[in-house]
C-alpha cells in the first residue's frame, strides 16, 4: 500500500530515482545470453497464450503499451504517455512514433485495436478486458480505449505479457478466433519488441536476436538470447553451476534453491514475482455438505496445521509467509490479519463447539487431494497434523494434472493443496477464487463454493474504484473477511527463484520478472 | 514361396494388431478423467470456463466417444495421425521432427553396447570363474539394476560438473559457429553421456547373453573336435564358436532395436535430449491425446516391422529357422 500511494504521488520522481540506480554501472553492448526454460513452449504469441513459459519469449518478441518498475509504478513503453479520463471510462494511449515491427512495418493504433480484439477473444483471462467496449483510433498514434465501467486493473493489464501488441497485417488475415492456432505463432513470429525470432525448435530451444530498429534507441544491449529447454531440475542446476547457462527463472525446488545459493558465482533471489504472485494454499470445500461448511471446523484445521513447519521444514525456508489471497509483494496486501499460529487446544475446542466430539481418537473423516507430486509432503503433513485433533484424513492421489483439475472443477473434494497465481491486478487472478458468481467454473475458479455477500460487494466495488487509497481499503476489508472465514487456508508463497551468474548485469527483477522485455540486461566482460 | 506366404500372413496379423492398438489406446486415454483443455489452461495459469469450452469445441472433445474414435480411425486410414492440440502442429510432423535425435541416440548406444557386450561376454565365457568374468557379471548387474535416470545424473555430476568435459543437456550448442566438423564434434560431446547411460542397460543384456551362449557353444562336440584337431584357442573361439553363439544375440538386438522409444524415454528426459522419448513424456503429462496415440501407433509400427525384419534376417542367416513343417 505505501508503495502505491507514494508511487502515484511522486511517480516521476521515483522513476527518475530507479533509472539512476539502474545505470549506476555502465552496461556493455553485445554478447549471447544463455537462459533456460523448464518446460516446452506451446505458443510464442503471448496475445493468445498466457503463462510463465510463454511470458519470457513473448515479452521479448512483442511490446506492450506499458511496463512497470520495481515499485509497481507504470512506465511508458509503447505508449509514451497515457491519460485516464475523470469518469474513468476512457483511457487514451499516445503511442511512440518510431515503433516498427520486425518486418519493418510501422506499428499504429490499428494494431493496438486489433490486439485488444484478439486478446478479448482468445486470452484465458476474460476479466482483463471485460469492460472494454471498443478501441477508437483517431490517428495512427492515438488509441482510445472505451470502457463500460471504470477499470483500474487495466493499467497492470497493459503491461508485462498481458497485452502484447501483435501486427494486424500478419494475424488479421483470418477469423479473430483462429489467431490462437495461427501458423505464424511459432514460425517467423513478428512483433515490435527488443528481440526478433531466429529459430524456435519445439523441445529444444528458442533463439532470439537483437532487433536493430527497436523503438528505444541504444537498446537492447544483448546481441542474442538463447532460451534452452531443460525440463529436469537437477540437470538445470548442474548447468547453472558449470556456467553453461547464465540465467533462469521459476526454480521452485527448495533443495535445489538452497544448493545453488551456496555456489559463489551465482545469485539466487525470490525478487521479481510480485505481479505473477504465486501462492500455495490449502483449499477447503465449503460448498459440500459436511463439517467443512462450518467456519469453526475450517479455523480448527488452520490452527492444527503448523504453517511454520511447512515454510521452514518442508520448504527449507525458501517460501515466504502469506496470509491472504493477495501476494505479499503486492501493494494491496494486508498482512495484518489472524495468522493462525499452531494451537491444538484451540483447534480441539473449536471442533467440540462445532458439534464434532471426540469419539475414541477420532471425530470425522475427510479426504485431501493434490495435483502434482511436488506438494505431496505438504499433503502428508496436513494428514498427520489433523490426526492430532481427531480428523482422519485420506490422501487421494491423482494420476496426473488433468485428473486432479477435473475433480477440482467439479468440486469433488474436501481438502486440496492448490497453487494459484495473482496475475497482476487482483481483478485478474484474485477475484476468481472468492466471488460467488464464479463457483465451480473449472479448475482455479471458486472451487471452494465460497459465497459471502459482503465479499462479492467489496470485490465488485474494488474492480471499479479508481481512487487508489479507497481501492486499497476495499481490498483490506476483503482480506480480513477471507482470513476470518477461511475458504482457503493461506500458508506460503510458492518459492519461485531466479538464478543468475555474476556475468549477468541488470537481470529482470521487476514485478513481472522475466515476463518483461530484458532490453536493459547485459553481459559483463 | 513358403517365405512369401508366411510373410503375407504375418502382414495381415500386423494390420489387425495395429487396429487393436489404435482402438485400445484411444479407449484407455478416453477413460482417464480430464483432458488437454485442462493442461492448456494449466500452461496459461488458469482460464475462464468459456475459454475451456471453446477449446473443447475446437478440438471436438465435446463429441461422444464413438464419434471421436471413428474420426480418429478414419484419419489414420488416410495416413493422418491428427493434429496436436498442445503443440499446434500436425502429429506426423512432430514425430518426424523428433525422430532423428532418437535414432542417433538409440543406434549409437545399441552399437556401443553390442560391441562391448559381445567382446566382454566372449572373453568372460572362456574362463567362467575368472576375475574378468566376475567383473563383467558385476558390471552387467550394476548396469541393469541401476535406474537409468540415476546413472545419468551420476555421470552428469561427475563429468559435467566436476570435470566439465561434457555439456549438461540438449543435443547441440547453439552458440558455437563453424563448419561441419565443429558441429560434428559438438554433437559427439553432447551425445557421449546419454549414449553411455543408455548403453549401460543394453550392455548388461548383451554381455550376459553372449557369455551364456558362448559357454554353451564352447561345451559342444564340434568345438571339442576342433580343439582335438589342434586348432589354436583363438581360432576355435573366434572362427567356429562365435558364429554360432551370435545368433541369439542377433535376435535380441533386433527385438531391442525395435523398442526404440521405450528404452530412451528416461535417458532423454534426464539429458533433455530432444527426441521422441521426451516428446512422449511431455505429451503424456500434457494429456495431448493425438500425440500420445501417434507415438504409440508409430512405436507399434516400428516393433511390428522390426520383428518381421528380424525374423526374415534369421531365416536367411540360419536355414533351420522356419523350415518345412
Amino acid at each position: 500500500m505505501k508503495h502505491l500511494v507514494k508511487g502515484f504521488v511522486a511517480a516521476t520522481a521515483l522513476a527518475a530515482l530507479t533509472a539512476t540506480t539502474a545505470i549506476a554501472e555502465e552496461p556493455v553492448r553485445g554478447g549471447t545470453l544463455v537462459t533456460v526454460l523448464g518446460t516446452n513452449v506451446r505458443n510464442l504469441n503471448s496475445a493468445v497464450q498466457s503463462g510463465i513459459v510463454t511470458g519470457y519469449p513473448g515479452a521479448q518478441l512483442f511490446a506492450s503499451p506499458l511496463r512497470y518498475d520495481e515499485d509497481w509504478t507504470p512506465q511508458p513503453y509503447l505508449a509514451e504517455s497515457w491519460e485516464v479520463s475523470d469518469d474513468g471510462l476512457t483511457v487514451t494511449l499516445n503511442l511512440v512514433k518510431n515503433a516498427k515491427f520486425h518486418d519493418g512495418v510501422p506499428l499504429t493504433s490499428e494494431d493496438v485495436a486489433f490486439s485488444v480484439d484478439v486478446i478479448k477473444e482468445n486470452h484465458p483471462f476474460k476479466s482483463m478486458f471485460a469492460p472494454v467496449v471498443s478501441v477508437d483510433t483517431p490517428d495512427a498514434h492515438t488509441a482510445v480505449i472505451n470502457l463500460s465501467q471504470p477499470h483500474p486493473a487495466l493499467l497492470l493489464a497493459m503491461s508485462g505479457q498481458l497485452m502484447s501488441i501483435i501486427p494486424k497485417h500478419i494475424y488479421g488475415d483470418g477469423e479473430i478466433a483462429d489467431v490462437k492456432a495461427h501458423p505464424r505463432n511459432n514460425v517467423d513470429t513478428v512483433g515490435s519488441g527488443p528481440f526478433k525470432l531466429v529459430e524456435y525448435k519445439s523441445g529444444e530451444h528458442v533463439i532470439l536476436e537483437r532487433f536493430d530498429d527497436f523503438f528505444i534507441e541504444g537498446r537492447p544491449y544483448l546481441d542474442r538470447i538463447v532460451m534452452r529447454i531443460i525440463a529436469d531440475p537437477a540437470a538445470r542446476a548442474i548447468a547453472y553451476e558449470n556456467g553453461e547457462v547464465h540465467m533462469g527463472a521459476f526454480e521452485q525446488l527448495p533443495r535445489i534453491i538452497n544448493r545453488l545459493k551456496k555456489v559463489d558465482s551465482l545469485t539466487v533471489t525470490s525478487e521479481g514475482y510480485g505481479a505473477i504472485g504465486p501462492l500455495d494454499w490449502l483449499a477447503m470445500n465449503t460448498g459440500k455438505d459436511g463439517p467443512l461448511k462450518d467456519v469453526r471446523v475450517r479455523k480448527a484445521i488452520a490452527y492444527a496445521v503448523d504453517k511454520n513447519f511447512i515454510q521452514n521444514a518442508l520448504m527449507l525456508g525458501t517460501a515466504a509467509d502469506s496470509r491472504t489471497g493477495i501476494h505479499p509483494d503486492s501493494p494491496f496486501y494486508n498482512g495484518d490479519v489472524e495468522d493462525y499460529a499452531v494451537d491444538l487446544d484451540k483447534a480441539n475446542a473449536l471442533l467440540d463447539e462445532a458439534g464434532y466430539p471426540m469419539d475414541g481418537d477420532s471425530r470425522f473423516a475427510l479426504t485431501i487431494d493434490f495435483g502434482w507430486p511436488d506438494v505431496k509432503p505438504q499433503v502428508e503433513y496436513v494428514k498427520a497434523s489433523l490426526k492430532k485433533v481427531g480428523i482422519d484424513v485420506t490422501v487421494r492421489a491423482s494420476a496426473d494434472f488433468p485428473t486432479w483439475a477435473k475433480r477440482m472443477g467439479e468440486m469433488d473434494f474436501d481438502l486440496s493443496w492448490d497453487t494459484v497465481f495473482n496475475w497482476g491486478d487482483p481483478v485478474i487472478g484474485v477475484h476468481r477464487t472468492y466471488v460467488s458468481s464464479n463457483i465451480g467454473k473449472g479448475v482455479w475458479s471458486n472451487t471452494q463454493g465460497y459465497a459471502n455477500a459482503r465479499v462479492d460487494e467489496l470485490l465488485e466495488m474494488a474492480a471499479v474504484e479508481t481512487d487508489v487509497a479507497k481501492r486499497t481499503a476495499l481490498y483490506k476489508e476483503f482480506q480480513e473477511i477471507i482470513a476470518d472465514e477461511l475458504p482457503v487456508y493461506h500458508t506460503n508463497t510458492l518459492p519461485y527463484h531466479t538464478v543468475y551468474s555474476d556475468k549477468v548485469g541488470n537481470p529482470p527483477l521487476g514485478i513481472w520478472g522475466t515476463s518483461t522485455p530484458i532490453d536493459m540486461t547485459y553481459l559483463k566482460e | 514361396m513358403n517365405i512369401l506366404r508366411n510373410f503375407l500372413t504375418r502382414c495381415v496379423y500386423a494390420l489387425i494388431l495395429l487396429t487393436a492398438v489404435l482402438v485400445l489406446n484411444f479407449s484407455l486415454m478416453h477413460l482417464a478423467p480430464g483432458d488437454v483443455a485442462d493442461t492448456i489452461s494449466q500452461s496459461m495459469g488458469g482460464a475462464d470456463q468459456e475459454i475451456l469450452d471453446q477449446i473443447r469445441a475446437d478440438y471436438g472433445l465435446d463429441q461422444p466417444f464413438i464419434v471421436q474414435l471413428g474420426r480418429y480411425i478414419g484419419n489414420v486410414l488416410q495416413f493422418d495421425l491428427g493434429y496436436s492440440f498442445f503443440y499446434n502442429m500436425p502429429v506426423t510432423e512432430l514425430i518426424l521432427q523428433r525422430l532423428p535425435a532418437t535414432l542417433i541416440l538409440v543406434i549409437t548406444a545399441q552399437l556401443l553396447a553390442l560391441t562391448i557386450g559381445v567382446v566382454m561376454g566372449v572373453i568372460s565365457a572362456q574362463k567362467p570363474n575368472g576375475l574378468m568374468s566376475h567383473f563383467v557379471t558385476f558390471l552387467a548387474l550394476f548396469g541393469y539394476s541401476a535406474p537409468v535416470f540415476w546413472t545419468g545424473i551420476l555421470l552428469l555430476i561427475g563429468f559435467s560438473l566436476h570435470f566439465q568435459w561434457f555439456p549438461v543437456a540438449g543435443m547441440r550448442d547453439v552458440t558455437i559457429e563453424g563448419g561441419f566438423w565443429v558441429h560434428f564434434v559438438d554433437l559427439i560431446r553432447h551425445l557421449t553421456l546419454p549414449m553411455i547411460t543408455l548403453a549401460s542397460v543394453f550392455f548388461a543384456l548383451y554381455s550376459r547373453l553372449a557369455r551364456a551362449s558362448m559357454m554353451e557353444v564352447l561345451g559342444s562336440d564340434y568345438v571339442r573336435t576342433a580343439k582335438a584337431k589342434g586348432l589354436s584357442v583363438r581360432e576355435v573361439v573366434y572362427k567356429h564358436a562365435l558364429k554360432n553363439a551370435l545368433s541369439p544375440v542377433i535376435t535380441l538386438a533386433g527385438l531391442q532395436f525395435s523398442a526404440v522409444i521405450s528404452g530412451a524415454v528416461l535417458v532423454e528426459a534426464v539429458f533433455s535430449w530432444p527426441g521422441l522419448g521426451t516428446l512422449a513424456f511431455q505429451s503424456i503429462i500434457a494429456r495431448d491425446t493425438p500425440t500420445i496415440l501417434g507415438i504409440l501407433f508409430f512405436s507399434a509400427l516400428v516393433v511390428i516391422v522390426g520383428n518381421l525384419l528380424t525374423d526374415l534376417a534369421l531365416r536367411l542367416v540360419d536355414p533351420r529357422v522356419g523350415g518345412k513343417k
